[in-house]
């Protein structure tokens, strides 16, 4: 049983990245501030994506003004599944998520149903901004949505599993698998009670498993074990994420990954704030990692294939392994 | 690294800086650093009594100076009815000049002045030159033997113009000496006569004149003192008792040979004195002592005082921001709405806590019912919050006849929260409450109470009211304090639980 609260000290010896301390010495330093639209709003994430090939979400269409939501109906009408977002929301709010319909009615991932006025409603709310930072206007996006891949079957409750991959000056550091619940309401955000899957860089096998900051074995929901999580094509993923960062230009970034099943991995946003909660996923602090690649001097000029390759190798076991390891470089 | 050195040799100067502000503006102001203190004033007044003959009357009063040793005045006031009333300045010896074309029969004139105990107590005359002009004695034979006698004695027994004084003084206490007897028999006044002796060994003299304080006295008179030129400075003396110096409450009144009162057109003039002990505020105090200085020009309280209250809000304000910055940094306690915690903190000092903190959580949680209604009405964002907005004004407005009908005045101030704050704290409470449950809400809300009444906690505090407002510099220590957690990158107390899985590895 984990104890309620833990020393400064040891967090220190297991190399935990503190809020205070990422704020300071990593984004305010890697993340050029005039960098931030392009991850901010997922519109232009989407745009830069196609430039640099990215693959993303297929992008239906986008809602800029207020009178457009009138026609909205028409709009929708030959798109069975779709997500709705707002492009400038963060922490996954906004998110409207349509599974498919019945009659008139739209039915979400929950299995509530929903009217053509609720949807607008929605739409009206983010282009008034409720979702944005500082409240400015927003617009809402319509894509495609992803096509579970069967290869999470049984790993998630209604929302569909990310990988969340953070990437310092182009090297990944340390990935995730957050698997939603019951009790996150099918979101996938830790703090709401999601599962964070703690991934292995060289394999993307399962390393650890946390819920509520506790440990766990097996997806509370349907009680199967997590430790066989196993992601395939896992290098494939680990590159999109490292291209993230020569597409954006921010040292510091959460990548949000998606496997569909039909397209593969296609990148479902940005974050140029990631939170620490990967860490108590992984059981294993970042800044030991983060600070190894501080202080390698040629890394610009690696190609993500590089990159990735290195991380594979460097990081690979965490199990076991003393967290103490990577310092000696420092 | 050695940015991070200038970094804090740039906080480290900000937070000196601000000390040391402080306490010069104490050390040339007087404006005390602890609220609450108290200094003695002395209330004196000099009534002058005379009969006046029908004529015009001049009376001219000695007053003492501005600036005296031990003591400062600060204010003045003469009452005499009918009279012309001046004060004449020559040098830094002052007169009072009362006058009047026509007056007869009994009169009083009244002249009151605050003196104020002050450290000062070096004595600016010390080094007046000297004016060679002998006093002449009308003894006869007996006496001038006596005298030659009592200063040849006293002459012997001492080595400078100081211990022949006390040596003089000393024989005339002496019961014994027949000397002295005939001596004190001649000239009544001691000081008189101590001042022809030592006159008379050629050490230059002059009288002084003094009030000994005595709380609540009245029909007090001048004491007299001499003064004497001891080769480099002059020394006071008390003829009396021999002893040198100034004694303790001790006002001198006046100096030099010219009257203290001087009347013309009228007889039986005398002057009494009585006086009185009070305390006041020491910040009322050093406000209202004229002395100028640039940190008296530069001080808040040179602004009238209606903008002087404004003011002393405004200057709780980086407090209430230093909470915020070390409830978030440090402790790690979430809040909705950056600072919304201060302004709260802010509402809190007009209305109290409790009555504050009961009618806060009333409006936000009717706020919170009526909202949950709104969201229904499919509204636009900007047109909800303006709903919001008046239907808040309803709701405090109704708090405050519902309290003031129940007898709660207090109810009343419920109008100083800041509405759209509130407006917004509601919409925002309810998005939280719909996306991620009422927890959420509970630990935003109580977070941004918490802080709040801490932040208010500290700006009532009357050392801290005190300290910002008289010294508005000391908030360049709590910019130090806020630049320096702005620099932290060590753990959250938070953390230290949200992280507590690690503690299975």
């Amino acid at each position: 049983m984990a104890k309620a609260w833990m020393s400064a000290k040891r967090l220190k010896n297991y190399g935990m990245l503190g809020m205070n301390c990422r704020n300071v010495d990593f984004i305010n330093r890697y993340n050029d501030r005039k960098l931030y639209p392009l991850v901010d709003n997922k519109m232009k994430t989407k745009l830069l994506a196609q430039e640099y090939d990215v693959p993303t979400p297929q992008l239906r269409f986008v809602v800029r003004a207020q009178h457009q939501i009138n026609y909205i109906d028409r709009k929708l009408a030959d798109l069975d599944s779709f997500v709705l977002k707002p492009a400038k929301g963060s922490g996954g709010k906004g998110i409207l998520v349509i599974h498919g319909r019945q009659g008139d009615q739209f039915v979400r991932s929950s299995g509530a149903l929903l009217d053509v006025s609720d949807i607008r409603r929605h739409m009206s709310n983010i282009l008034a901004g409720l979702y944005s930072l500082g409240g400015s206007p927003d617009l809402a996006i319509v894509e495609d949505l992803i096509a579970f891949d069967d290869c999470f079957a049984g790993y998630s409750h209604e929302g569909v599993p990310d990988i969340r991959i953070v990437v310092f000056k182009g090297y990944p550091v340390m990935a995730m698998l957050r698997l939603s619940t019951h009790a996150s309401d099918g979101k996938a955000n830790l703090h709401q009670g999601a599962v964070g899957v703690g991934l292995s860089l060289d394999a993307g096998r399962c390393l650890y498993a946390a819920q509520h900051g506790r440990s766990v074995r097996v997806h509370p929901d349907t009680g199967r074990s997590l430790k066989d999580i196993r992601i395939s094509g896992w290098r494939d993923i680990l590159l999109l994420a490292s291209q993230c960062y020569d597409m954006t230009g921010l040292g510091y970034i959460g990548t949000d990954i998606v496997i569909d099943k039909h397209m593969g991995p296609q990148l479902l946003e940005l974050n140029a704030r990631p939170g620490l909660a990967i860490q108590i996923a992984n059981g294993c602090g970042l800044l030991p990692r983060l600070r190894h690649i501080e202080n390698r001097t040629l890394s610009r000029r690696f190609r993500s294939e590089h990159r990735v390759d290195y991380v594979m190798r460097r990081f690979a076991e965490v199990e076991g392994e003393s967290f103490m390891s990577y310092v000696d470089v420092a | 690294m050695s940015q991070n050195r200038t970094f804090y040799a740039i906080l480290f100067a900000l937070a000196l800086t601000g000390v040391a502000l402080a306490i010069l503006r104490h050390l040339t102001t007087g404006i005390p650093l602890l609220p609450g203190q108290e200094q003695s004033v002395w209330l004196v007044e000099a009534r002058i009594d005379f009969d006046a003959e029908g004529g015009p009357v001049t009376a001219s009063f000695a007053l003492p100076e501005m600036e005296l040793p031990g003591f400062d005045l600060f204010e003045e006031q003469s009452a005499s009815p009918g009279y012309g009333f001046a004060i004449l300045t020559s040098g830094r010896a002052r007169r009072a000049e009362w006058t009047k074309r026509d007056a007869l029969g009994e009169q009083s004139l009244y002249y009151s002045a605050q003196l104020v105990e002050s450290l000062r107590d070096e004595d600016t005359h010390v080094n007046d030159p000297v004016d060679r002009g002998r006093r002449q004695s009308d003894w006869e034979g007996p006496q001038e033997l006596a005298a030659t006698e009592v200063l040849d004695d006293a002459r012997e027994r001492s080595s400078s113009a100081r211990s022949l004084s006390r040596e003089v003084i000393k024989q005339l206490n002496s019961e014994a000496s027949q000397n002295a007897a005939l001596l004190r028999s001649s000239t009544a006044e001691r000081a008189e006569l101590l001042m022809l002796l030592l006159e008379r060994a050629d050490i230059p003299t002059r009288l002084a004149k003094g009030l000994y304080l005595e709380d609540a006295r009245r029909r007090q008179s001048l004491t007299p003192m001499v003064e004497f030129f001891a080769g480099d400075t002059w020394v006071l003396v008390n003829p009396q008792t021999g002893e040198v110096g100034l004694p303790p409450n001790f006002v001198l009144w006046h100096r030099g040979g010219v009257s203290v009162l001087d009347v013309t057109g009228a007889t039986n003039s005398q002057v009494q004195f009585s006086m009185i002990r009070q305390t006041v505020p020491a910040v009322q105090l050093a406000q209202a002592k004229g002395r100028s200085s640039l940190f008296r020009e530069l001080g808040v309280q040179r602004l009238p005082i209606e903008e002087q209250s404004m003011f002393k809000l405004l200057l709780l304000l980086p407090l209430g921001a230093t909470v915020v910055v070390f409830m978030r940094v440090i402790i790690g306690v979430q809040t909705s709405g950056t600072f919304m915690p201060v302004l709260i903190a802010l509402a809190f000092l007009q209305t109290s806590l409790l009555a504050g903190l009961v009618s806060f959580v009333l409006v936000v949680a009717a706020g919170l019912a009526l909202r949950s209604y709104l969201s229904r009405l499919n509204l636009l964002l900007v047109a909800r919050i303006a709903t919001l907005i008046v239907l808040v004004v309803f709701l405090i407005s109704a708090f405050s006849i519902i309290g003031y009908q129940m007898g709660y005045s207090t109810g009343m101030t419920i109008t100083f929260f800041p509405m759209i704050i509130i407006a917004w704290t509601i919409e925002r409470m309810s998005i939280l409450w719909e996306e991620d449950g009422p927890t959420e809400v509970m630990k935003q809300g109580g977070g941004s109470l918490l802080v709040a009444v801490l932040a208010y906690l500290l700006m009532q505090n009357p050392l801290m009211v005190h300290l910002s407002f008289n010294f508005p510099e000391i908030n360049l220590v709590l910019l130090a304090s806020i630049l320096a957690m702005g620099h932290y990158t060590g753990y959250k107390l938070s953390e230290l639980h949200r992280f507590r899985a690690m503690s299975d590895f």
